[in-house]
């Protein structure tokens, strides 16, 4: 079974489109995991059924038993993050503030302090309208978007693969360089780089390719809008040959992305045109790529 | 010697996890004595942060002489390695455990220090 | 006055609209532009500056002193994230994993956990005529941006004059990082595209606004291009929409390069201009 996972560093390089394409493409051979927690757009273009939904619960806050408190304010001075209030006569914790670091409940002399587990959304396996199956989350606000979905989406749609005897995932990866797009790199047989041609989106691949370095990992790169700045796009195109990514396409400044995506399909499914043939070409090219490392 | 592998399952035919510090198991090889043991790791597979440190914690107390894994530990469990002086081998993210001990043993697979 | 300017997702033009509004205003009067995007700092391909001043941020993690510390294990009880841990006859600290709590080195019985401060980041300060503009910036490797974001906004607030404008260039998403950075602001405006998803993601932004009982409207970029569902949406949901930034080809010429499109393209200066006076009406600005 091979991985692929897809990323960006950026947002809105068209990233989440082109892998609900290639999701197309690989038709009912491969699972489809978004894991791109902080904007998880991909069901938009899919059509999951959410047909088995789980909560998931991640990092911890401090809460206060007010029968046991003795008002000795411990807490409050321990703590770092000024997440415990006192209130007139009573102590209680913004959770909005709390880090989770249990110091307050390790000093409290009452141990009227519990560490309670945060349910921050749920995470679901869905049938999509290509007959497979994808594993998707939907979180809260201010949930902690550590690298713990990640890696929770990731084990469930290498659960279902395994079951259902399937020879692919497809990632959506994490946008930034933090924790999330860690956990999205880890176990990939081949990485996706998707940018554009600017200097906004060339700083932050660079930024992101750092990552797949230092995880030795094989990658490949589409340059996405490739004709807004061609010169960019040619320095991508040398970073790329220096540093062994292989360059997968081209893809033009193309406005069908959006009409496709305001009709809930595919480019594959709303186009029969340029667009969709590089991305056919690619998609060939990725399984290619992904056998040979 | 002995010999560490991350793994999904307990046996010589588990395949390989590629990660390092979300692995299902840690198989361990004595070659002396010949006896193969497994390690559960699903417990630290699901902490939000700081598993690579974790499951270096965990190995190290195995003392192994190498560590036979996919892509590699990333900085903070590379760290850890370090300390305990344990010989880290890449590349063996599609192989099972045994094939990818032959294959260490043939030579084929990456040292990283 | 302090306005922040942030979106559900990332590419949808935050950092467009807070370069090109802040350096439109400055023409007017005094600015601060901070862009506390600090994980992909971006502000600064489009304003071009004198440099002023650089400040290094540090944050406070503990050290392990060996001569003191008995291996009695508190330490890495007390951690809850891994960031302290002890493997054989040494402590090692994490400094990307620990949060800062003190609760390892304040409870150590031997004090052999001293903290002591680590650099995470750098906070630049540049001057162009009346913008001032300052970039915070997180190391590379380095995981939590909460504690660069803080020092930049601290350092808006105490450099300059309490009344000058300040806009802040927040990060995208719905987590810490975008709670930080538009707490404490006056307004906020959301910045989306007209399609499905970024009105999914508007309505993420949308949910964390209210939730921090803030005062926001919303500008929509690249409009033209996608639907109708965004300006509905504003209507049902009675959010004020004060802006529409027409989409152009130019226009992302003109980003890639980093130059600003309210110099060159006369449509979008117009479509500023519109943004400044609603933000008048609506008593945001004077």
């Amino acid at each position: 079974m091979k991985e692929i996972v897809i990323i960006s560093g950026k947002g809105g390089t068209g990233k989440t489109s082109i892998t609900a394409a290639f999701a197309m493409l690989a038709g009912n051979n491969a699972v489809i995991a978004d894991c791109d927690v902080d904007a998880a757009d991909m069901h938009l273009l899919l059509e999951p059924d959410f047909s088995h939904a789980e909560d998931f619960y991640s990092g911890f806050k401090a809460v206060i038993d007010q029968q046991k408190c003795t008002k000795c304010g411990k807490c409050k001075q321990v703590c770092r993050f000024d997440a415990v209030q006192k209130n007139d006569d009573s102590y209680t914790v913004t959770p909005m503030d709390c880090e989770g670091c249990a110091y307050c409940a390790e000093v409290c002399p009452a141990a009227a302090i519990q560490m309670v587990e945060q349910n921050v959304g749920k995470w679901y396996i869905s049938k999509i309208k290509s007959q497979t199956e994808m594993v998707h989350a939907k979180l809260g606000i201010g949930a902690d978007n550590s690298g713990k979905l990640v890696a929770k989406v990731k084990k469930e749609a290498k659960n279902v693969a395994l079951q259902t005897g399937k020879d692919l995932i497809l990632v959506d990866g994490s946008p930034g360089i933090g924790c999330p797009v860690v956990s999205s790199l880890s176990g990939a047989d081949y990485v996706i780089l998707v940018t554009e041609p600017t200097l906004s989106g060339f700083h932050d691949m660079k930024r992101v390719f750092e990552l797949i370095q230092n995880f030795h990992l094989s990658s490949g790169c589409i340059i996405n809008k490739y004709d807004v700045n061609v010169e960019i796009a040619e320095k991508i195109h040398d970073f790329c040959e220096t540093n062994s990514v292989d360059h997968i396409a081209n893809i033009p400044y193309d406005e069908t992305f959006t009409a496709a995506m305001t009709e809930g399909k595919t480019i594959i499914e709303f186009d029969d045109g340029n667009l969709t043939n590089i991305l056919k070409d690619s998609w060939k090219k990725i399984l290619l790529l992904t056998d040979s490392h | 010697m002995k010999i560490a592998f991350t793994t999904k399952g307990t046996d010589w035919d588990s395949p390989i996890d590629p990660r390092f510090g979300r692995t299902d198991y840690i198989l361990m090889y004595d070659e002396d004595k010949d006896v193969l043991t497994a390690i559960d790791n699903t417990d630290i597979s699901e902490v939000a942060h700081g598993a690579g440190p974790r499951t270096a914690q965990k190995l190290f107390e195995q003392k192994p002489d190498v560590l036979i894994t996919g892509n590699g530990p990333g900085g903070n469990a590379a760290r850890a390695l370090q300390q305990g002086n344990i010989k880290i081998v890449t590349g063996a993210g599609t192989m099972t455990a045994k094939q990818a001990y032959d294959a260490y043993k043939d030579g084929k697979l990456k040292s990283r220090k | 006055m302090k306005i922040a300017i942030a979106s559900g997702k990332g590419g949808t033009g935050k950092t467009t609209l807070a370069t090109n509004l802040a350096h439109l205003l400055s023409q007017k009067f005094p600015v601060v532009l901070a862009d506390l995007d600090v994980e992909e700092p971006n502000s600064g391909f489009f304003i071009k500056g004198e440099k002023i001043q650089e400040k290094k941020v540090f944050r406070m993690i503990p050290e392990w002193d060996q001569d003191k510390c008995v291996l009695c294990g508190n330490c890495q009880r007390v951690c809850k994230f891994n960031a302290v841990i002890k493997l054989g006859e040494e402590i090692l600290v994490f400094n990307q994993l620990c949060h800062g709590c003190y609760a390892c080195s304040e409870l150590c019985p031997q004090n052999a956990l001293p903290m002591t401060s680590y650099e995470v980041g750098k906070i630049t300060e540049f001057r162009q005529n009346d913008l001032h503009f300052l970039e915070g910036r997180l190391n590379v490797g380095e995981e939590q941006a909460v504690p660069v974001i803080k020092e930049t906004i601290n350092f808006a607030e105490k450099k300059f004059a309490p009344g000058i404008l300040r806009i802040f260039d927040a990060p995208p998403g719905t987590s810490c990082p975008v709670i930080e950075a538009t707490k404490d602001v006056d307004y906020i405006i959301l910045i989306t595209e007209p399609t499905p998803f970024g009105l999914y993601d508007l309505k993420l932004a949308v949910e964390v606004m209210r939730e921090l009982k803030k005062d926001f409207g919303i500008v929509i970029n690249r409009h033209g291009i996608g639907n109708n569902d965004v300006i509905r949406y504003c209507k049902d949901e009675r959010i004020p929409l004060i802006g529409k930034i027409p989409n152009m080809k130019t226009a992302a010429e003109t980003y890639a390069k980093g130059g600003l499109l309210s110099e060159t393209i006369p449509e979008i200066r117009n479509a500023l201009e519109k943004i400044i006076d609603n933000l008048r009406t609506l008593e945001v600005l004077s």
